[in-house]
C-alpha cells in the first residue's frame, strides 16, 4: 500500500517538475528564434530569471525521492542512464549560469555567446528528458541484475527520440504561452502566435507518439484492464485542446495552465500504464524493477511520507505566493531595475 | 586506473568543485542578511548599498554553488550505484528531505530577493534575504547529517541484504553527524567573514569608498573572530569524536604507528608509511595526543600498526591535510585577533590590509584540506565499517567514466574560472553610488 501511495508520489513529482521546468526550458529553447534584438534578449531572461532556480528544485526532489523511497530503482535508472544523465546534468549546468554570468559582462559577443549557451542548456534537456522517459515506457535492456545492456545510443532509438520530440513540443508551446503571459506589446504577440503555430506540431507530434506507444509499449495493458485510467489521456487531449481555444482568443494565461495540464497529464498517463513498474524490462518482464522489488523499508517509506506530505504542500504554497508576487509584466521599463539580469 | 579508481576522482573533483562555491554561500548570505538588517533597524544608506554589494558577489557565487550540488546528488546514481542500493534507505532519505525542508526555500526566496529592492518594505526585503541564508545552513545540517552516517553508521540494521532504517532520531541525533555539521558551518562562517575582510582591505589600500569599507570591515572582524574562535573549540570537540568513532583516521592523521599511552604529539613529523615509522619526529609534547584525543594523558592511542593494512587510510595525505587544516585554523584565529583590535581604524594598517588581501585563498585551502581528511581518512571504507568503497561502484565501463571524468574536469574549470572571474571584477569594482 505505501508503496502504491510513493509510486503515485513519484509521478507527480515528475509531473510538476515538467510543468514548471518546462516553461523555462521551452522558453530557453525559443530564445534566439522569439526575441529580435538586445532589450527583448534581456526580457526573456527577465521573465524568468525569478523562478528557474525555485523550479529546478523540483528535479532534486523527484531524484531525491527516488533515492529515498526506491533506493533500487534509483541506483539502476541512473546506472543505466549514465552518459545521457550526466549530459542532461551540464546542460542544466550551462542553463543555470547563464542569468548571472550573461549579464555580467560588458560586451554584446560575451552576451551572444552565452545567448547560444543558453540555447543548448534549455534545448537538450528538453530532448533528453523526453528520451530518457520514452525509453522508460518501452522499457530499458536490464538483465537480472538490473545491469543496462546498452549505451547512449541504445536510447536514440526511434521511438525514444519521438518522446524527446514531444517534450520538447510540450515545453515549446509552455515556454512560449509564458512569455505571452510575462510581456506586453509586440514581443507578448510575437510569443502568442509563435505558440498558436507551434501548437499544431505538437497536436500532430502528439497523435504519432499516441498511436506509436500502443503499439511499441505495455502502458495500455494497464488502461484495458481498468479502463477508469483512461480519463488520464482523455484528460491530457482535453487539455491540449483547451490549449488551442485559449490561444484563439488570446487568453494566454489560461491557455498557458491548460498546457500545463496537458503537461501533467502526459506525465499521469505514462506513469499509470508504468504500474507497478518503475524501470519495466525489455528483455524480460521478469527483470523489471517494480516498486515492490525496489523499495525502501516500510519505517522510511513512512517517515518520507510525513515529511513529503507536510512540506511539499508548503512549498508549493510559498513557490504559488512567489509566483503571485511577481505577477508584474516584464517590459522595457523593468530592465532599468538594477538588479535585473 | 579503473572505474573505481575513476570514480573516486570524479566524485573528488565533482564535490570539491562544489565545495568553492557552498562556503562563501553560507557565510556570504548571513553577513549581507546582518548587514540589511542594520539598515533596516538604522536606516543608514550605506549598510543598503553594502548589502547590495556584497549580495551581488554572494549571487555570482551562488548560482555555481547551486548547479554544481545536482550532480552531486545524481552522481551516487550514476557511479556508486551499489552503494545506493546498500545504504539509500538511510542516505537517500537525508537528502531528500534536505531538497524538501531547506533547498525549496532557499532557491525560491533568493530570486524574490533579487527582484525586489524597493518594491517591499525594507523590513520584508530583508526576511527574504534571512529565508535563503537559513534555509542554506539547515540545508548543510541534512547534507552533513548525511556524511555523518556515512563516517558513523547509526540508527540501522542489516536486513534484506542492505542497511535499513530502524532508528530514525539517532540518525538525526548522530554526535558525529552534528559535530561534522557545526565544524563545517564553522568554517564556512571563516570563510564569508575572511572573503568580507580580504574585499575591504583591497579597497581601504586604495582609499577607495573608505567609510563603506570600514563599516563592512568591522562586521566581518567581529563575525571572523567569534567563528573562528567557536571553530577552535568545536575542531578539538571534532578530534576527540574521531578518535571515539575511527581510531584508523586519527592514527593516519597523526602518522601514529604504534600503540601506546601517554601518547605524544609532534610538532614537526615526516611520515614514512613504507617502513611504518615516521622518518623525522621532532619536538614532541609529551601525553598531548592522548589528552586531545581522550581528555586524559593516561589514554591509550591505537597506532596504525594495530589495524590490518588493508584497513588503514593512506597516511601522509591525510597527515598534511589536517596538519594544514588546523594550522591555517589558527592563523585565522591569529589574525582574526588583530583585525578585530584594530576594527575602528584598519585603514592606519597597510600591511595587516596585505596579508588579508592574500588570505582570502586561505579559508578555501582548509576548508577543501578538511575535506580530503574526512573522506579520505575513512578510506578504505565508504561507510565506516559497514561498507568498503571498493564494493560500492557501479557497473561502468572505462570508457564512460574515462571520457566522463575529462568532461567533468574541462567543465568545470571553465565554469570556475569564469565564475572567480567575475568575482574579482565586482569585487574590485566597488559598490554603486
Amino acid at each position: 500500500m505505501l508503496e502504491t501511495i510513493w509510486f503515485i508520489l513519484w509521478g507527480v513529482l515528475w509531473a510538476v517538475y515538467f510543468m514548471l521546468d518546462g516553461f523555462d526550458l521551452g522558453l530557453g529553447s525559443l530564445l534566439p528564434f522569439v526575441a529580435k534584438n538586445e532589450t527583448e534578449k534581456r526580457i526573456v531572461y527577465n521573465s524568468m530569471g525569478p523562478f528557474w532556480d525555485g523550479n529546478e528544485v523540483w528535479l532534486i526532489t523527484a531524484g531525491g525521492v527516488t533515492f529515498a523511497a526506491f533506493p533500487t530503482a534509483y541506483a539502476i535508472m541512473f546506472n543505466g542512464l549514465y552518459s545521457a544523465l550526466l549530459l542532461l546534468l551540464f546542460a542544466l549546468i550551462l542553463r543555470g549560469v547563464c542569468f548571472e554570468f550573461r549579464s555580467k559582462g560588458d560586451n554584446q559577443s560575451w552576451r551572444d555567446m552565452w545567448d547560444k549557451i543558453m540555447f543548448i542548456g534549455s534545448f537538450l534537456p528538453c530532448i533528453l528528458l523526453g528520451v530518457a522517459f520514452a525509453n522508460i515506457f518501452e522499457g530499458l535492456p536490464l538483465d537480472k541484475d538490473g545491469i543496462f545492456q546498452g549505451g547512449l545510443f541504445t536510447l536514440l532509438n526511434p521511438y525514444g527520440l519521438a518522446g524527446g520530440v514531444l517534450f520538447l513540443m510540450l515545453f515549446l508551446v509552455h515556454g512560449a504561452l509564458w512569455l505571452a503571459i510575462k510581456t506586453e506589446g509586440e514581443i507578448s504577440q510575437r510569443a502568442g502566435e509563435m505558440a498558436s503555430k507551434l501548437w499544431f506540431v505538437l497536436l500532430a507530434v502528439a497523435v504519432v507518439f499516441l498511436v506509436w506507444t500502443f503499439f511499441q509499449t505495455k502502458l495500455f495493458d494497464n488502461y484495458l484492464k481498468i479502463p477508469v485510467l483512461f480519463m488520464f489521456p482523455l484528460i491530457a487531449v482535453a487539455s491540449l485542446i483547451m490549449t488551442k481555444i485559449f490561444m484563439l482568443s488570446k487568453a494566454w494565461l489560461k491557455a498557458w495552465f491548460a498546457s500545463a495540464g496537458t503537461i501533467l497529464f502526459v506525465t499521469f498517463f505514462g506513469v499509470a500504464g508504468l504500474f507497478p513498474n518503475l524501470l519495466p524490462s525489455s528483455l524480460n518482464p521478469a527483470y523489471n524493477v517494480t516498486i515492490f522489488n525496489s523499495s525502501a523499508s516500510q519505517l522510511t517509506l513512512k517517515i518520507m511520507l510525513g515529511v513529503v506530505l507536510v512540506m511539499v504542500p508548503i512549498v508549493i504554497a510559498y513557490q504559488i505566493w512567489i509566483y503571485m508576487f511577481l505577477k508584474d509584466k516584464v517590459n522595457e521599463k523593468s530592465l532599468d531595475y538594477e538588479e535585473a539580469y | 586506473m579503473d572505474v573505481l579508481m575513476l570514480s573516486r576522482l570524479q566524485f573528488a573533483v565533482a564535490s570539491m568543485f562544489h565545495f568553492l562555491f557552498v562556503p562563501l554561500t553560507l557565510g556570504l548570505s548571513i553577513l549581507t542578511a546582518i548587514m540589511e538588517t542594520i539598515y533596516v533597524k538604522t536606516g543608514d544608506e550605506d549598510y543598503k548599498r553594502m548589502a547590495k554589494f556584497w549580495g551581488k558577489l554572494f549571487l555570482i557565487n551562488f548560482s555555481l554553488g547551486v548547479v554544481t550540488g545536482i550532480t552531486l546528488e545524481f552522481q551516487f546514481g550514476t557511479n556508486w550505484s551499489a552503494y545506493s542500493k546498500y545504504v539509500g534507505d538511510i542516505f537517500g532519505s537525508l537528502l531528500a528531505i534536505e531538497a524538501t525542508l531547506a533547498f525549496y526555500l532557499e532557491s525560491s526566496f533568493v530570486g524574490l530577493w533579487i527582484f525586489t529592492w524597493n518594491r517591499v518594505s525594507p523590513k520584508l526585503h530583508a526576511t527574504f534575504i534571512w529565508i535563503v541564508a537559513i534555509a542554506s545552513s539547515i540545508s548543510a545540517l541534512w547534507i552533513l547529517l548525511a556524511n555523518g552516517w556515512m563516517q558513523n553508521p547509526v540508527g540501522y540494521v542489516i536486513r534484506n541484504g542492505r542497511a535499513e532504517l530502524q532508528d530514525f532520531i539517532a540518525v538525526l541525533t548522530n554526535s558525529f553527524g552534528l559535530v561534522e555539521f557545526i565544524h563545517t558551518l564553522g568554517g564556512a562562517y571563516i570563510l564569508g567573514g575572511i572573503f568580507v575582510l580580504g574585499v575591504s582591505s583591497y579597497h581601504l589600500l586604495r582609499n577607495n569608498e573608505i567609510v563603506f569599507f570600514k563599516k563592512s570591515f568591522s562586521i566581518a572582524a567581529v563575525w571572523t573572530l567569534v567563528f573562528s574562535l567557536f571553530v577552535l573549540i568545536n575542531g578539538h570537540i571534532s578530534g576527540a569524536e574521531v578518535a571515539r568513532v575511527q581510531p584508523t583516521k586519527l592514527a593516519a592523521m597523526e602518522s601514529h604507528w604504534e600503540t601506546q599511552k601517554n601518547a605524544p604529539m609532534y610538532l614537526f613529523a615526516i611520515p614514512d608509511p613504507e617502513n611504518e615509522k615516521n622518518s623525522v619526529e621532532l619536538f614532541p609534547i609529551p601525553g598531548f595526543l592522548s589528552l586531545l584525543a581522550f581528555h586524559t594523558t593516561d589514554a591509550e592511542v591505537k597506532g596504525l600498526k594495530d589495524f590490518p593494512k588493508d584497513l588503514r587510510p593512506p597516511v601522509t595525505i591525510n597527515f598534511l591535510s589536517f596538519r594544514l587544516m588546523v594550522g591555517l585554523g589558527m592563523f585565522f584565529v591569529l589574525i582574526s585577533i588583530i583585525s578585530f583590535a584594530v576594527r575602528s581604524n584598519p585603514e592606519k594598517y597597510p600591511l595587516l590590509l596585505k596579508i588579508l588581501l592574500f588570505s582570502i585563498p586561505l579559508p578555501y585551502i582548509a576548508i577543501e584540506a578538511g575535506w580530503v581528511l574526512a573522506e579520505v581518512g575513512r578510506q578504505p571504507w565508504i561507510v565506516y565499517g559497514l561498507m568498503k568503497t571498493k564494493d560500492a561502484v557501479s557497473v561502468l565501463s572505462m570508457p564512460q567514466v574515462t571520457i566522463s571524468l575529462i568532461a567533468f574536469i574541462l567543465f568545470y574549470s571553465v565554469l570556475g574560472l569564469i565564475d572567480f572571474y567575475l568575482l574579482i571584477k565586482f569585487a574590485r569594482k566597488g559598490p554603486q553610488h
